[in-house]
């Protein structure tokens, strides 16, 4: 395989046409009519360039669910949706809640070799909410984790998320939250109001959201440590961050594709492809979700990609599990719900799925291995071409992922990935995985 | 008519109407007769699926059937590869293999005959879904009402209870909404969903206030273990705020009727002597069950009449 490619016309954050030189796995040189011998030339002419896609809130099931997913497949399915580092979450069996656990995943990550995958280590031991995992080994590991949450559980002692804010100051860790009071939320199936009230689905309220995001700004503020909250969902949550941020606030967050797109509106076909976990919420919220994405009060998107088998997800609404696809549609979703609408350029594109993400994961400081650069001559060349005039019909069974439920089954939608780099060697080209 | 009866909105007013229609033809027919069975779904096959214990309206059902000449087939979630794991979609290929013409299924799920109904090529009739519809019973409490006081439309029907944990009430409310009935809804805010606003129903908090002007109340099985969920502090303060006794059935216009959809807890709800008091529809609703769910059978599997 060549060791140096000249990306011929691609239009770097949709600025003007430039050649982008790529060699011994950093960005040589970005100008117009470059030439290099022996550089393998990729023709990019009307791609739009982007640093390589980060992703904070990544399923991979592997250690414990390899029927669903595996790290590799995972990667693969990452890489060719523009994804050069994707965070591993802790929620596997065994729980990532031990330096062993993250370090295997770390390591399964470069076996594959597709992309970076960034262990998730676990806030509470088995992710009960209990006591505190040995965060500080987790970050000292070879995994080195910076991120530590309990996803798909909150932690909701008040006390516990107190003491494991303030405790990961140390190694400059942040605590991810996945915002939801279970006491408001018992047998919850999908947001409540008037959709869940006439489909008799147990309510989600959007108060147990918010309720847990006021909480938890508070004690960041109060410790003076850094907070992220996972897939914000509802309008009331957007304004609290941005209350939050305007007090100085350490707090960032994320939203997923699918809050950008879908609504509430999907459970009625009682289809538990769309039970996720927050739920799709109303129209309003939605729309508040782009707009927080917009402005900034929303850092990044983190795709909550959740892959289940078949049999977790062909049943009875509430027996199924919650979680949806997300790594293969992400960037066509925000192309979508974003940029055709004029509400993010590609700039905005790169900052909020790159720049910021890559940030709050502490990767764009790690010299030769780091994420979120900017798209300049020494850089890593971790970068992915995109076309974003192609449109196409999602099928679940052409997907990567080991995991077949897409909430985007046979919805068209914009923006194909046509090259992705993982520090200057291609994981995808000409639309395909390299392997 | 649909292929499927899921829920109270599958039935347009003229579906309605034709199902109660066509129960009242049943019931003229079967009257007075010795042997009360039609020859009209002789050789289709009816599956009584039921995942929760129901015996009356499993038992209803069976009987439809039964009177229509269908073979029936009781599957039992107990004591069946179900209760052993088997999913909903693999027991509904194995119906489907064994060649059944209607499912009608009973599920503690919300949504779970709209699963089915994916999966089989045969009619899916909902008998009850978790806290979701229970179309069959809505029809045969308006073709009670249709009975005893002559007409739907413009009849006030207050419906009172546990509306959130409803079947019954989601159902009545669509259905006696198409049929042109105004329907009140009374409860105890914590027992009425986030949304019901949405819902073509008027709602308040003070049955005394609604019963003078109410021709149907209807009232709702309510479950005493609800209060430890604290959606009332307990049985008796609830009985005394929402239940149907004798002094509060004094309030209702002369003709006016008091139905509950079974099984009735005698003194939380509804006092004795209000359950077998003349107003009282409740055992007319066991029988004309079976006629409804023979009409109901009889459209979706045999065509409309001739």
């Amino acid at each position: 395989m060549a060791t140096s490619y000249l990306i011929k016309g691609a239009r770097p954050l949709g600025g003007d046409p430039a050649d982008i030189l790529v060699k011994d796995g950093r960005i040589a040189a970005i100008g117009e009519s470059l030439s290099a011998t022996g550089a393998a030339v990729v023709e990019a002419g009307g791609l739009v360039a982007l640093p390589g896609l980060v992703d904070l809130h990544t399923h991979l099931r592997e250690p414990g669910r390899e029927d669903a997913e595996t790290v590799e497949t995972g990667s693969r399915a990452a890489a060719l949706g523009g994804f050069t580092a994707v965070h591993a979450m802790a929620n596997t069996d065994p729980v990532a809640d031990t330096a062993g656990v993250v370090e295997q995943v770390w390591r399964l990550g470069q076996e594959a070799g597709l992309v970076d995958v960034v262990p998730v280590g676990a806030v509470t031991v088995g992710l009960t909410g209990e006591r505190l995992a040995e965060l500080g080994a987790m970050a000292d590991s070879a995994a080195r984790v910076r991120v530590f949450s309990d996803d798909g559980s909150c932690v909701s002692d008040p006390a516990l998320m107190r003491r494991a804010l303030e405790y990961v100051k140390a190694f400059d860790g942040v605590v991810a939250q996945h915002a939801e009071e279970p006491r408001l939320t018992a047998g919850a199936q999908m947001h409540e109001g008037d959709r869940s009230a006439r489909l008799g689905l147990t309510g989600w309220p959007a108060a147990a959201e918010e309720a847990i995001i006021a909480r938890d700004v508070l004690l960041a503020e109060h410790v003076g440590a850094r907070l992220h909250v996972c897939h914000v969902s509802t309008a009331g949550s957007v304004e609290i961050l941005r209350w939050a941020k305007s007090r100085g606030v350490q707090v960032t967050a994320e939203v997923t594709p699918h809050h950008l797109l879908l609504t509430d509106a999907c459970a009625e076909s009682y289809d538990p492809v769309f039970k996720v976990n927050p739920p799709l919420r109303t129209d309003a919220d939605v729309e508040a979700l782009r707009a927080g994405l917009a402005d900034g009060t929303i850092d990044a998107v983190g795709t909550d990609h959740a892959p289940h088998a078949v049999e977790d997800k062909e049943s009875e609404w509430a027996q199924a599990r919650p979680g949806m696809l997300g790594l293969e549609q992400a960037l066509s979703v925000v192309i979508e719900t974003m940029v055709e609408p004029g509400r993010l350029d590609w700039a905005g594109v790169a900052d909020r799925m790159s720049v910021r993400p890559a940030a709050i994961g502490r990767l764009t400081g790690l010299g030769d291995r780091a994420h979120g650069r900017p798209l300049a001559p020494g850089e890593p060349a971790n970068l992915v071409l995109v076309d974003p005039a192609s449109r196409a019909v999602v099928d679940p069974a052409a997907l990567a992922s080991r995991s077949r439920n897409s909430p985007y089954a046979g919805r068209e939608l914009p923006g194909r990935v046509v090259a992705t780099f993982l520090r200057g060697v291609p994981t995808v080209l000409d639309g395909k995985a390299v392997r | 008519m649909k292929r499927h009866l899921l829920e109270a909105a599958d039935l347009d007013r003229a579906d309605a109407t034709l199902v109660l229609d066509t129960a009242a033809q049943i019931e003229q027919a079967l009257a007075g007769r010795e042997v009360k069975k039609l020859p009209t779904l002789r050789g289709r096959t009816v599956v009584n699926l039921f995942y929760e214990d129901s015996t009356r309206t499993r038992i209803s059902f069976e009987l439809a059937a039964k009177r229509l000449s269908a073979d029936v087939i009781n599957f039992s979630a107990k004591g069946s590869s179900v209760s052993k794991g088997e999913s909903l979609k693999d027991t509904a290929l194995t119906l489907e293999a064994m060649g059944s013409d209607a499912v009608v299924v009973r599920h503690g799920s919300s949504g779970a005959p709209h699963r089915l109904a994916n999966w089989v090529r045969g009619s899916v009739v909902n008998a009850g879904d978790g806290t979701h519809e229970h179309p069959t019973q809505a029809l045969l409490d308006a073709y009670t009402i249709r009975q005893r006081l002559g007409r739907l439309d413009g009849v006030r029907v207050t419906i009172v209870g546990d509306v959130l944990h409803s079947r019954v009430a989601r159902s009545n409310v669509g259905l006696l909404h198409t049929l042109g009935a105004e329907v009140t809804l009374v409860a105890p805010p914590t027992l009425l969903p986030v949304g019901v606003g949405s819902w073509p129903a008027a709602v308040t908090y003070d049955l005394d206030a609604v019963l003078p002007k109410s021709d149907v109340v209807m009232m709702l099985r309510v479950q005493a273990e609800r209060m430890n969920a604290s959606f009332f502090p307990s049985a008796r303060e609830y009985s005394r705020r929402y239940g149907l006794d004798g002094r509060r059935m004094g309030a209702l216009p002369d003709d006016a009727i008091v139905m509950h959809p079974g099984p009735m807890n005698r003194g939380m709800e509804i006092a004795a002597d209000v359950a077998d008091s003349v107003r009282s529809t409740i055992v007319e609703q066991v029988a004309n069950g079976v006629s409804v769910r023979m009409a109901v059978l009889y459209l979706l599997l045999g065509g409309a009449p001739q």
